[in-house]
């Protein structure tokens, strides 16, 4: 028995997950966090709902309202669906192009540490003194007006977390180019493995136009600079331009991953290739680039002139175009095909015409002077539901039950997960389906409550009883996790039996240096070209060898820890006499923690050869 | 799966049969009453028509695929295909034939809506032949200045119906968002820069909206943004003049009639003044004008742009404006008993300028 | 080739920065991050232009009235010539010559905190003689978040170099920290790239008015 595999305490286990480096156990905790933080969102949602089922309804006071809608969206954004997409990525992408782990394991940690720390702080708010108020976007002249501490919580949350994300994209670009195992061309690449590389360039050339826009709203804020004033000489309208070009390609940083999920979840439960790979590869890359020449469509009505109008209309409807491609592919890929109606391939199914719907309105929204009618409506509202639930959300609800054997190494309720499955897509139908007609039935986004009589009493009512769907099945698939948590069977390599990449030829979950011999990659599906060839396994790229692994460390949290600290100095500082020491001590933990790590000599550790044989042996059986 | 697929096409028709009119005729954007309402809609129309077809395709593929190609038998493995240039040809060049027949009134209906040169030909008095209005978005309530005329107010908006009128939009303290859904899209009232567009409302659509169209604020500005609502009173070219006339005949405040209102008038001028005006001169800087104009108050068709006109809901919303309308600014502001609050509401309803 | 190997003048590899795999990902990785921080100045530049010379009222001063060409010319020549001597630093990592990097790398520590000071000065200058400061007006935070992130970054690649420097003083090249200080000398490189354009775009521009 390897000394690297004994059973531990509660203690250090907890102590594992604080120091690990490991993209396997990484994920997880990117899953258990955005996890968390998309039922806290869920919640929010359900406020919402509730507070609009009926005119002038009093559940939450007006104040509250705002506060409750900025933080659902901001929560979903950053707290729920990026860690989610994260945690797949972590998860899968370095098995499916056959790595041991990602380019930079410490630099793993630290994103995710990071994410979390922003993500507390942020939902700290709640609880001192008030959540932010001015909308996910936040724009310039109404977060300057706000009072209170929350729009800092905002800026300050948000900016700690998008550092984390920022180094994870980085992480992710050089894991796909360095990393790739023996044969893996980047034309073999899975479809996940290729959306994880576009989201992370996107991420790259993203994020830091956020960083600045909430830097600048920081300054104006906290430290009395006038970017935003316009009685000083500064224009809001540079904040909306920076949040949208962050914005934009945002919401495909978000779905070109649930398309890498879905792409893996047809081709699988078909049992046949993906239709048109290399045109599937290239709208990937062409939907990213687009993603940022179309942000001002988001400011048609900021009075931009009609040339700008014109152009970002223009290109906004382009990217139908691939995405159009993607959902003929996947259609043809199930064409001719064997399909076994899986959850996962359910929720993937009940994607294409749920996502259509709302890309279909999405070009509705691109024609800029009839965009003048939809913008700030819940009709808008009822798009963006569309795609960010009907396309993101119903991927990783497919992703969870997909890979969670690999993660786990146990399989989620087959039953349940139907039963969730169903309600969920009932419920979001039935949610927002009609807010496209309440938008153009002329009901603003964004208000805390309606009067009587102007139309709007059926759907929201009916939205509302949708929205109470989901909250159920998301309950469902709660009782189906911790269920087959508890009973525990365990499963072999290749669970659905039509595992088709490099992930599915190894063990459930994969021992923590997933690949005792790099495998040799012969195609596209790597596994499944092995398999239909008779063979178990992949065929090894190199003899086996001590494997270097990479020590475990806790700086990267204590390194977070001291921007957590160092953002309530910021925060206070106005107002406290603490806050200036709190903001300089906070800064110099983590200076100093990244001079630890600078200066301490950290060349990890070998695996010797004799233990993995031994491990063949006893440890991880199939 | 045939259930599902069936249960899809549902919406399909509910499109067809809810965007051939639904909604409030005051309210809605699907009942267009005016030449960019109609527009707008014709545009949406026809996206709408072609978005239906791309649906319709996706639709009847997704159904052959998801009843013809179960599994049947756990042994089958399909041929792998790698693809068909032809086919890919195909939904690459059909949606991008699709969009140019979109995009194109798309760039035409977005220069024309920006087309507001009327506005910059101004005449030797400063004036233009067009009707312009300036409007001037608060925190909860709006401002409506007419250059031209020289007088302005507040809430109720006043249009003459049939012809192109001509907006300036401008915030004062947070970014709003100006918006007539039945008579045309909106436009952001900025901070720091002035937007023009224009829309026209339609005579006999006004009539049969009442005469009174509702507007929205459409961009998050506070607590009350739910709240920040005006109303439009499309009015024919005659009556409009009339109204302007006899508001421009207000010089001086008008004097109060009845023994409470002259007690409420007194009232008035000792603790409301200073932020409402009683004359419609444009004359007083933008700064000054902290609350809604109210020489035209007795004609309001809300208390407070939500509530309706009754004395009863003047009284409510002066004694407790914050249980209204949250956050806005009036509240704190003054101190008056409930006898004064009762003469001030008498005095305000007396003032009208017609 | 092993991180912890022992090298000589002979066995030292060509191209030492990218010779074991995690140098190459630090290598590929910082050039990433280089292009990430491109986009970051790049929001920042875009920042100062929308907000060049906006200022509430006419007694402030405009970037016409601020810039004096001697100091923000010699400021250029002290990073320029900064750059420079941190190539001739890599020269001699890339032979193998640990004391005569170590040289060059503190006379580009030298050149860079001479610059540093110089920016402090000018800095000082704007603030008490033309009362040009951050919370002034909508151009001064401009200016000042733009110039003085950049100067964060020199501030910053000198902590860098200047740890590197005595944390390796003792125990000469290898594969482990040579990828270290090849992508300090880039970002030192990257911070002398963008001056250049600030020195064009804020300076420059700003006496042309």
């Amino acid at each position: 028995m390897s000394t690297y595999a004994q059973k531990k305490g509660a203690g250090a286990v907890i102590w594992d997950f604080l120091t690990t480096v490991d993209h396997k156990k990484i994920a997880i905790l990117y899953l258990i966090a955005g996890g968390f933080f998309f039922i806290v969102g869920g919640l929010e949602a359900m406020f919402i709902r509730i507070q609009l089922a009926i005119p002038d309804n009093n559940f939450v006071s007006a104040g509250v309202y705002n506060e409750i809608l900025t933080m659902h969206g901001t929560t979903m954004i950053f707290l729920a669906a990026m860690p989610l997409v994260f945690a797949f990525m972590n998860a899968v992408m370095p098995l499916q192009i056959g790595a041991r782990d990602v380019a930079f394991p410490f630099l793993n940690s630290l994103g995710f540490w990071l994410f979390f720390f922003g993500g507390v702080f942020l939902n700290l708010s709640w609880f001192l003194g008030g959540a932010p108020d001015a909308g996910w976007t936040s724009y310039a002249s109404l977060s300057l007006a706000s009072e209170g501490h929350g729009i800092d919580f905002y800026v300050l949350g948000l900016q700690i977390s998008g550092a984390g994300t920022l180094i994870g994209g980085i992480n992710f670009l050089v894991t796909i180019i360095n990393m790739r195992a023996p044969g893996m061309t980047y034309m073999r690449m899975p479809l996940f493995t290729w959306s994880t590389f576009v989201v992370s360039a996107l991420i790259l050339f993203a994020f830091p136009p956020l960083t600045i826009g909430l830097f600048l709203m920081m300054f104006d804020r906290m430290f009395g600079a006038n970017f935003f004033d316009h009685t000083m000489g500064g224009n809001t309208v540079i904040w909306e331009h920076f949040f949208w070009i962050f914005g934009h390609p945002e919401v495909y940083i978000l779905i070109l991953p649930a398309f890498g999920i879905f792409s893996e979840i047809f081709a699988t439960f078909s049992r046949k290739r993906l239709f048109g790979y290399s045109s599937m590869v290239f709208a990937t890359v062409l939907i990213g680039f687009l993603g940022f020449m179309v942000w001002a469509h988001h400011m048609f009505t900021t009075g931009l002139g009609p040339i700008a109008n014109a152009i970002f209309a223009v290109a906004t409807m382009a990217i139908a175009v691939p995405t159009g491609i993607k959902i003929f592919n996947w259609l043809f890929t199930m064409w001719g095909g064997s399909i076994k109606f899986t959850t996962p391939m359910l929720y993937a199914i009940a994607f294409i015409p749920s996502f259509v719907a709302g890309g279909v309105t999405g070009v509705m929204l691109a024609s800029a002077a009839a965009d003048y009618q939809y913008h700030d409506t819940y009709f808008v509202v009822a798009h963006f539901h569309y795609v960010i639930v009907g396309g993101v959300v119903f991927g990783l609800l497919a992703g969870t039950h997909f890979y969670w054997p690999k993660m786990f190494g146990t399989m989620l309720n087959e039953f349940l997960g139907k039963i969730s499955f169903w309600l969920f897509l009932i419920g979001f139908h039935l949610t927002f389906f009609i807010q496209h007609f309440l938008g153009l039935m002329g009901m603003p986004r964004r208000i805390f409550t309606f009067l009587p009589d102007q139309g709007f009493e059926t759907g929201n009512l009916i939205s509302t009883i949708g929205a109470f769907f989901m909250a159920i099945s998301v309950i469902v698939l709660l009782i189906n996790i911790i269920m087959t948590s508890v009973k525990n069977e365990k499963v072999g390599n290749d669970p659905w039996g039509d595992g088709r990449t490099l992930e599915w030829a190894l063990p459930s979950p994969p021992p923590f240096y997933n690949f005792k011999q790099l495998p040799l990659v012969r195609g596209l599906d790597a596994y499944w070209l092995e398999k239909m060839e008779g063979k178990k396994g992949m065929t090894p790229a190199e003899p086996l060898g001590d494997i270097h692994m990479p020590n475990n460390s806790f700086i990267p949290f204590v390194i977070s820890l001291g921007l957590f600290i160092a953002a309530f100095g910021a925060m206070y500082r106005a107002e406290h006499s603490w806050g200036l020491p709190v903001l300089i001590a906070g800064m110099l933990v983590t200076l100093l923690s990244m001079l630890v790590r600078s200066v301490k000599d950290d060349h990890g550790y070998h695996i010797h050869k004799e233990d993995l044989i031994d491990d063949n042996d006893k440890g991880v059986k199939a | 799966m045939k259930r599902l697929a069936k249960w899809r096409l549902l919406p399909l028709f509910a499109v067809m049969a809810l965007l051939a009119g639904c909604g409030e005729p005051f309210l809605s954007a699907l009942k267009p009453a005016g030449e960019v309402a109609q527009m707008q809609y014709d545009l949406m129309l026809l996206s709408t028509a072609i978005m239906v077809g791309v649906i319709v395709v996706v639709t009847i593929i997704f159904i052959i695929v998801v009843t013809r190609f179960r599994r049947k038998n756990d042994n089958e493995i399909p041929k792998q295909v790698e693809g068909s240039h032809k086919l890919e040809m195909i939904w690459t060049i059909i949606p991008i034939l699709l969009l140019l027949i979109l995009a194109v009134p798309t760039v035409a209906a977005t220069f024309k809506l920006a087309d507001v040169s009327p506005m910059e030909k101004k005449g030797e008095d400063g004036k233009t032949e067009a009707v312009v209005v300036k409007v001037r978005a608060n925190l909860y309530w709006w401002e409506f200045e007419y250059p031209n005329e020289e007088i302005l107010t507040s809430q109720d908006l006043v249009v003459p119906t049939d012809e192109k009128v001509y907006f300036e939009l401008k915030a004062s303290d947070v970014k709003h968002s100006f918006w007539i859904p039945a008579v045309g899209g909106k436009m952001d009232t900025n901070t720091e820069n002035v937007n023009k567009f224009w829309l026209e409302f339609d005579g006999k659509a006004s009539d049969e909206a009442g005469s009174l169209f509702y507007g929205k604020c459409a961009e998050l500005c506070g607590p009350s943004h739910a709240l920040m609502d005006f109303k439009v009173k499309a009015l024919p070219r005659d009556e409009f003049d009339q109204w302007v006339a006899a508001a421009k005949a207000v010089k001086e405040p008008k004097q109060a009639e009845t023994a409470q209102a002259q007690a409420g008038q007194e009232v008035f001028n000792n603790s409301c003044i200073g932020c409402h005006a009683v004359t419609p001169a444009n004359s007083t800087p933008e700064q000054a004008r902290m609350g809604p104009n109210l020489t035209d108050f007795g004609n309001r068709s809300r208390v407070a742009g939500v509530l309706e006109h009754n004395e009863e809901n003047i009284k409510k919303w002066l004694k407790d404006p914050e249980a209204i309308k949250p956050g806005n600014k009036m509240t704190g502001k003054y101190n008056l008993s409930d006898e004064e609050i009762d003469a001030v509401t008498e005095y305000l309803m007396g003032l009208k300028v017609q | 080739m092993h991180a912890d190997e022992k090298f000589t003048y002979e066995t030292w590899p060509a191209a030492p920065e990218r010779a074991t795999l995690e140098a190459k990902n630090k290598f590929l990785g910082f050039w990433f991050f280089l292009g990430g921080e491109t986009v970051l100045f790049a929001s920042l530049f875009a920042t100062y232009l929308a907000l060049k010379d906006k200022v509430p009222t006419a007694e402030h001063h405009l970037a016409k009235d601020l810039f004096e060409m001697p100091l923000v010319f010699l400021m250029t020549m002290l990073l320029l010539t900064s750059s420079l001597t941190s190539v001739y630093a890599m020269y001699h990592m890339k032979n193998f010559d640990f004391k005569k990097m170590q040289l060059w790398l503190g006379i580009t520590v030298l050149l860079g905190l001479a610059f540093l000071c110089l920016e402090v000065y000018e800095f000082n200058h704007y603030v008490h003689e033309f009362h040009h400061t951050f919370t002034s007006s909508a151009f001064g935070s401009a200016f000042y978040a733009l110039v003085g992130f950049h100067g964060g970054h020199v501030a910053f690649g000198l902590l860098w170099i200047v740890a590197l420097m005595v944390r390796n003083s003792k125990r000469g090249l290898s594969l482990y920290n040579a990828p270290k200080f090849y992508v300090a000398s880039l970002y030192w490189h990257f911070i002398d790239v963008v001056w250049v354009f600030i020195f064009t775009v804020v300076y420059l521009m700003g006496m042309v008015g």
